[in-house]
This record gives structure tokens, C-alpha cells and sequence, in this order.
């Protein structure tokens, strides 16, 4: 069984000298009860759709069903190709890439939930975005999207990964947490490092609200996947340089678990509070609904 | 503390927007669907709570429709289901409805087949995609869809659960979870079998040959098959 802390995940992998991915990939294999071959390719089908999904919109000017969103990640994506962008080709082709996948989400297009729909646009976008700067492989990325997984279980067991439960910030929050952690690890960080950027990530955005505009899955959430993506980006790079989260990993999963549980339920996927119940945000409710 | 798998945080690959809307309301129709059997000419399908007020926006609507032609809650085809239906002559209405003291994202289906039948089955999206159903035609059942499930109708009489345990024990299937239900003694039986491993067409066939079975059918589970998607 996959062990419950993050304390216990690192004394886990310190035990054996083994990645967050590798522990994850053992302890799958053994709770499926089938082999190394069968996990892998199952995590390498979800890799296909996830760059299918994070590539689509970025030449291709989607509607979503409600016509509410679409079409941003195309622009984003040809103003990195054709304008001079303030934080550089690889943090905007990251953000057009978490828009892509949300996009392609509203629209009825294939996305793997990571760890839900709402959130599906933040791991692709970090992990491909990084593993085509670092010169990583699929089998890389493949390792990397097991670190997020661990690190997305230990939140699961201890808090909630649904923004109906938490808010965003258990939506959005986990998975730009999963991501941190995965390139961190893919970087060469140790578990321990990983955990520091996924606790700082969280920290973040402690507290972030689910609110979506006619409580469809577009207004805000596409443009908080794409902040996910940043935060977990600038994250790898502040640990990578050898700052660690004063806070550790475990108490911060539970204050985010226990801030979400204070939230009014206005503010938990509901769309009665928050940017859902704006003058603007009813107008486009009637307007769609 | 609950446990989870890999799979459970990064997955399933699903038509969007929504998991619990889309993907779950999709694995709810095609249980419905796969329940009642062929031979569907019209659904209602009553929509409850969240999902009577943004079935819409979230393609609820598309992937019941998807659902009941036998689409899976990854099939690029759920986008475009009511065109499908109107290939296949399947008629449909969306009803909003109280289904009563239930989970916000509930649903009942009024199938009617050729046969002049009418199959009720309510179900609940509870969330990430998973799904419960918990009524068909009036008698409570519990299916979650989670591992390949038998359903089988009998006659409710001594040494079914008997017979039918040994197919399965001859065919090395193991049963994980398993329950019974009737509503009247020696009438109708229904039997639901979670099993490890799916039966396959020979082992439904040598089911209803054990004689006094009304039917056999299996359900596979929603994350089966996602090796296959691309």
C-alpha cells in the first residue's frame, strides 16, 4: 500500500535509494498485481492524450460548448511565435499550452483528468514544456508523471483533490503541486526537494476559491491553469536553487485540507459566490444558460 | 484513510469538460444502456439537482445520448452523439426533475425498448467520473461499475448462488463482491457479481445454460479499455 505522509515518502525512497516515481511505480505494480510493462504503458497512453490535448488549441481556434471561452491559446501561442514576449519563449509556450488543454476540455475534445478535468491543462503544460527544454524522453516524462501521481496520492489520503470539496486551490493547487515535484525530480532533486516545491506551491495559493462562471468548467478555470502552470514552473527553479519550504509538505497539505473546509460552500464549485455572481459573470450565466 | 491508485489521480482520459457531468453521466447511460439491453426506441432522461440546471453547458446532455449508443466517456463520438442518434432512429427528451433526497448529480432513465417494455434505472454521478446505480425497475441495487460486473436474473429459488459460483470457480474467476435481491420470495432474483477478471461470452453462455435464468449480462469497467483510446 502506498505509504499515507509525505514524512513517510521520503523515509520510503531514502530506504530503498530510490525517485517519488520509482516508489510509485513498485507500489502500482504491486496493488494491480500485474507488471512493470502494464503500469508503464497505461501511464504512456496518458501522456499521449495529454500532448494530443496541450498541442490541439495552440493551432487551432477552439470554441468551448457554451461559446463562452476559446481561441486564447492560439493567440498566446502566436504571439510567442511572432512578438517579443517579457518572460521568454518558454514560460508563455508553457501557459499557451495549459490554456490548450483547458480549452480543449470545454470544447467536449479527450483530456486525462490530472487530477481532475477542471485542473487537466497544469501537468502537460509543465512537464512538456520542461522535458522539451531539458531534452527529456518520453520514458522521462512517463517517470515524471509517477512523481506527480505520489505526490498527488499522499494529497488525496490527507486532504481532497475536488474543488466542489476544497476549492481551487485543492484543484489547481494539487496539480501545480504534482507538477513542481515531478520536474523537480526530473531535474535531478532529490524526494525531499521535491515535497519543498510541492508544499510551496500549495502555500501560494492557499485559500484559492472555486467560483466558475455559470458553473461551467471555462470562466476562470482555464486562466487559473495556466497560473498553475507558472506557479509550478518558477517553483522548480527557486528549489533547484536550493531554497526549501520553511513549512513542510504534510502540514501544509493539512492546512490547505482545513482552509478548504472553511470555505462557504458559495465558494466551492457551486457558482453562487466569487467571480460567478459578478454583474458580468450573471450577464454571461444568462446568456449561456 | 482511503486508499488510491496511480490511475485514480492521473486519469480517466475523458471527453471534457466535466468528470463528473460528462464522463460520469456518459458510464451512467451506457450502464443503463448495457442493463436494458438491446432493442432501445426512446429515453426520457430525468435529470435532478446540478444536473437539471447545467446539463447543457457541460455536455451532460451529449454524453447521455453517447452513452446509451454504447459510447464509452472517452469516445470522440460523444460530441457529436445526437447526430449518431438520429442515424440510429433513437428518440430522446430531456425532463427536469426531483428525484427526492438524492446526490446533486442524479439521474433516472425511462427506457422504451421495441418490445413494448419500459426499464426504469436511477443512478448517481458521485464524482471523478465514478458512478452508483442505485435502483432498476423499483428494486434497489448497487453497482458502481468499478470492476467488471455481472448481472444476472433468476429465478429466486435454493441452490442458484450455488450453480452459478461454480461457473465461475471452473472458469478460475474470483468474485470480489457480490449481492442478491428480490422483491418477491420465488419470483424474480437478481444477482450482482463483481469479479476479478471479465467472463467473457462462453461463460455468460454457460451460465444461462444452468436453466431458470432470465438473463445474463456484464458490464465492463470504465478503465478498462483506456490503453486502447489511442
Amino acid at each position: 500500500m502506498f505509504v499515507n505522509t509525505g514524512k513517510e515518502l521520503i523515509e520510503a525512497c531514502s530506504k530503498e535509494n530510490i525517485s517519488i516515481s520509482e516508489y510509485t511505480i513498485r507500489t502500482q505494480i504491486d496493488t494491480e498485481g500485474s507488471n512493470r510493462e502494464v503500469v508503464i504503458n497505461k501511464m504512456r497512453n496518458n501522456l499521449k492524450v495529454m500532448k494530443d490535448s496541450a498541442e490541439y488549441a495552440l493551432k487551432n481556434s477552439v470554441k468551448s460548448v457554451s461559446g463562452l471561452i476559446g481561441g486564447q491559446a492560439k493567440t498566446l501561442y502566436d504571439y510567442s511565435l511572432n512578438e517579443k514576449t517579457l518572460t521568454g519563449e518558454f514560460m508563455v509556450r508553457a501557459m499557451a499550452r495549459a490554456l490548450s488543454c483547458s480549452e480543449v476540455n470545454a470544447a467536449m475534445g479527450r483530456i486525462v483528468a490530472a487530477p481532475t478535468a477542471g485542473s487537466c491543462g497544469i501537468l502537460p503544460a509543465v512537464i512538456i514544456s520542461a522535458a522539451e527544454k531539458l531534452e527529456k524522453n518520453d520514458e522521462e516524462m512517463i517517470n515524471a508523471l509517477f512523481t506527480a501521481s505520489g505526490v498527488g496520492i499522499i494529497i488525496a489520503k490527507n486532504a481532497t483533490l475536488s474543488g466542489a470539496e476544497g476549492g481551487c486551490q485543492a484543484e489547481c493547487g494539487s496539480a501545480a503541486a504534482m507538477a513542481a515535484a515531478a520536474v523537480i525530480e526530473m531535474m535531478g532533486g532529490t524526494p525531499e526537494m521535491a515535497l519543498h516545491g510541492a508544499a510551496i506551491v500549495i502555500k501560494n495559493i492557499l485559500g484559492l476559491v472555486c467560483d466558475p462562471v455559470a458553473g461551467l468548467v471555462e470562466i476562470p478555470c482555464a486562466k487559473r491553469n495556466l497560473a498553475g502552470a507558472v506557479n509550478a514552473l518558477s517553483t522548480v527553479d527557486l528549489v533547484m536553487s536550493g531554497v526549501t519550504s520553511f513549512i513542510p509538505f504534510d502540514d501544509v497539505v493539512s492546512a490547505m485540507y482545513k482552509v478548504g473546509k472553511s470555505l462557504p460552500c458559495e465558494l466551492r464549485e457551486t457558482a453562487l459566490g466569487g467571480i460567478a455572481t459578478t454583474e458580468t459573470g450573471i450577464l454571461l450565466k444568462n446568456k449561456v444558460l | 484513510m482511503k486508499n488510491y491508485g496511480v490511475f485514480d489521480i492521473l486519469g480517466p482520459v475523458m471527453i471534457g469538460p466535466s468528470s463528473s457531468h460528462t464522463a460520469g453521466a456518459a458510464r451512467l447511460a451506457k450502464m443503463a444502456s448495457t442493463i436494458s439491453g438491446e432493442g432501445i426506441e426512446k429515453v426520457e432522461f430525468i435529470l435532478h439537482g446540478s444536473f437539471a440546471k447545467t446539463y447543457k453547458g457541460h455536455g451532460t446532455d451529449r454524453a447521455l445520448v453517447g452513452g446509451i449508443l454504447g459510447m464509452d466517456p472517452w469516445d470522440i463520438r460523444i460530441r457529436n452523439s445526437f447526430s449518431h442518434a438520429q442515424d440510429q432512429k433513437l428518440e430522446y427528451s430531456f425532463i427536469e426533475g426531483d428525484l427526492g433526497d438524492v446526490h446533486p448529480n442524479t439521474i433516472k432513465f425511462r427506457i422504451f425498448k421495441e418490445s413494448g417494455r419500459i426499464v426504469e434505472i436511477s443512478g448517481s454521478s458521485i464524482g471523478g467520473g465514478s458512478i452508483r446505480i442505485y435502483e432498476v425497475d423499483g428494486q434497489p441495487v448497487e453497482l458502481n461499475g468499478e470492476y467488471p460486473t455481472l448481472i444476472i436474473s433468476y429465478k429466486d429459488q435454493p441452490g442458484m448462488l450455488s450453480k452459478i459460483s461454480t461457473v465461475l470457480y471452473q472458469s478460475e474467476i474470483n468474485i470480489a463482491f457480490l449481492k442478491v435481491f428480490r422483491n418477491i420470495r420465488g419470483e424474480k432474483a437478481v444477482m450482482v457479481c463483481e469479479t476479478d477478471s471479465g467472463c467473457g461470452r462462453s461463460i455468460r453462455q454457460r451460465i444461462r445454460d444452468l436453466g431458470d435464468i432470465y438473463s445474463v449480462k456484464e458490464i465492463r469497467p470504465l478503465k478498462e479499455g483506456e490503453e486502447n483510446v489511442c
